[in-house]
């Protein structure tokens, strides 16, 4: 069972909810998946809209615990203002939060990331920092009071897959109580086992699934690499070496010439 | 007065949020509100008196990753 700030889900995958073909098919992807987490975020409704009525009623039904975003916030006062409105449409204390610094790359403001953590945990909530894999950042991070790490892999969307497999293992070496998700980069499900077999607890995905060919089928796919991934950092993997080992004992070998 | 709602600007002759809010069709529970910067709670909205050139702000759930 994975501990996210005292809650236990059994599905270490959280699933994003955009850019999917239609609500069904987004519907049937969470469900495939087993995901007990989904991050959703808020936007402007038009005046007399149903939009968000509409998306709001079908994650109800989904049944799923919501983790809602400040995707889009470039300034630590947009970010808490968006946290404090997300917990008011849906009576969670528990934010993903984003500062982004760079408009290409989307890379996390740090700086103003540690800030807006430090002042919702203040507010009481339970943040889950989107961040770099900065060990310093994520020292400071906890020290605002966060209790979770969600370091990227790579730049949102891209699906490039881990690119700095080192610093991953060196956050997870730092930090062995805290629970450790890998948000942002994933591009398919090896990727995903990669960095479960490094010991995270978690794998936070949106576009991977979302931009498959068969939504449902690719998030099924990444549960059950993620599942393998957790299993063999469990089991103990062994080393790679540079010479051959035999597998097979040469004690009783036949001798034919 | 003036008011800008979601970034657009509007005449209006509502008192309160929640009389802006039902003016032009805004209904729901899943809708959070912000008036300056600052959130407005749902039970507050009838209270938040609103004045010329106020910005106010409805969000609603939308996808998100």
């Amino acid at each position: 069972m994975l501990e996210l700030y005292g809650t236990r889900v059994s599905s270490r995958l959280l699933l994003g909810t955009a850019r999917y073909p239609s609500p069904a098919v987004l519907a049937e992807a969470v469900r495939r998946s087993g995901t007990e987490i989904v991050t959703v975020s808020l936007r402007r409704e038009t005046a007399g809209g149903r939009n968000g009525g509409a998306f709001f009623e079908l994650i109800r039904e989904l049944g799923v615990r919501v983790l809602p975003n400040t995707a889009g916030c470039y300034s630590v006062s947009e970010a808490v203002l968006t946290a404090k409105m997300a917990r008011e449409v849906f009576s969670t204390n528990w934010i993903k939060l984003e500062v982004i610094g760079h408009h290409d790359t989307l890379q996390p403001d740090v700086f103003g990331l540690v800030e807006a953590a430090r002042i919702l945990v203040g507010e009481g909530f339970e943040v889950f920092p989107y961040t770099t894999d900065d060990l310093v950042v994520a020292e400071r991070l906890l020290s605002a009071g966060c209790k979770v790490l969600m370091p990227w892999c790579a730049p949102i969307g891209s699906a490039m897959g881990p690119q700095n497999l080192p610093a991953l293992r060196a956050m997870r070496a730092d930090f062995p109580d805290v629970p450790l998700i890998v948000d942002a980069g994933i591009g398919r499900p090896s990727h995903a086992a990669t960095v479960m077999e490094l010991g995270f607890e978690a794998v936070l995905l949106n576009t991977a699934v979302a931009g498959a060919g068969d939504p449902a089928a690719m998030a099924e796919a990444f549960a059950n690499a993620i599942e393998a991934g957790h299993a063999a950092f469990q089991a103990g993997m062994i080393e790679p070496r540079d010479m051959a080992v035999p597998s097979t004992p040469v004690i009783g070998k036949a001798v034919f010439s | 007065m003036t008011l800008i709602v979601n970034g657009e600007t509007l005449e209006s002759g509502a008192a309160t949020l929640s009389e802006l809010l039902l003016a032009l069709e805004y209904e729901g529970e899943w809708l959070a509100t912000a008036v300056n910067g600052e959130l407005v709670h749902r039970e507050d909205r009838s209270t938040c008196r609103l004045s010329d050139g106020d910005r106010i702000e409805v969000l609603s759930p939308m996808q998100g990753g």
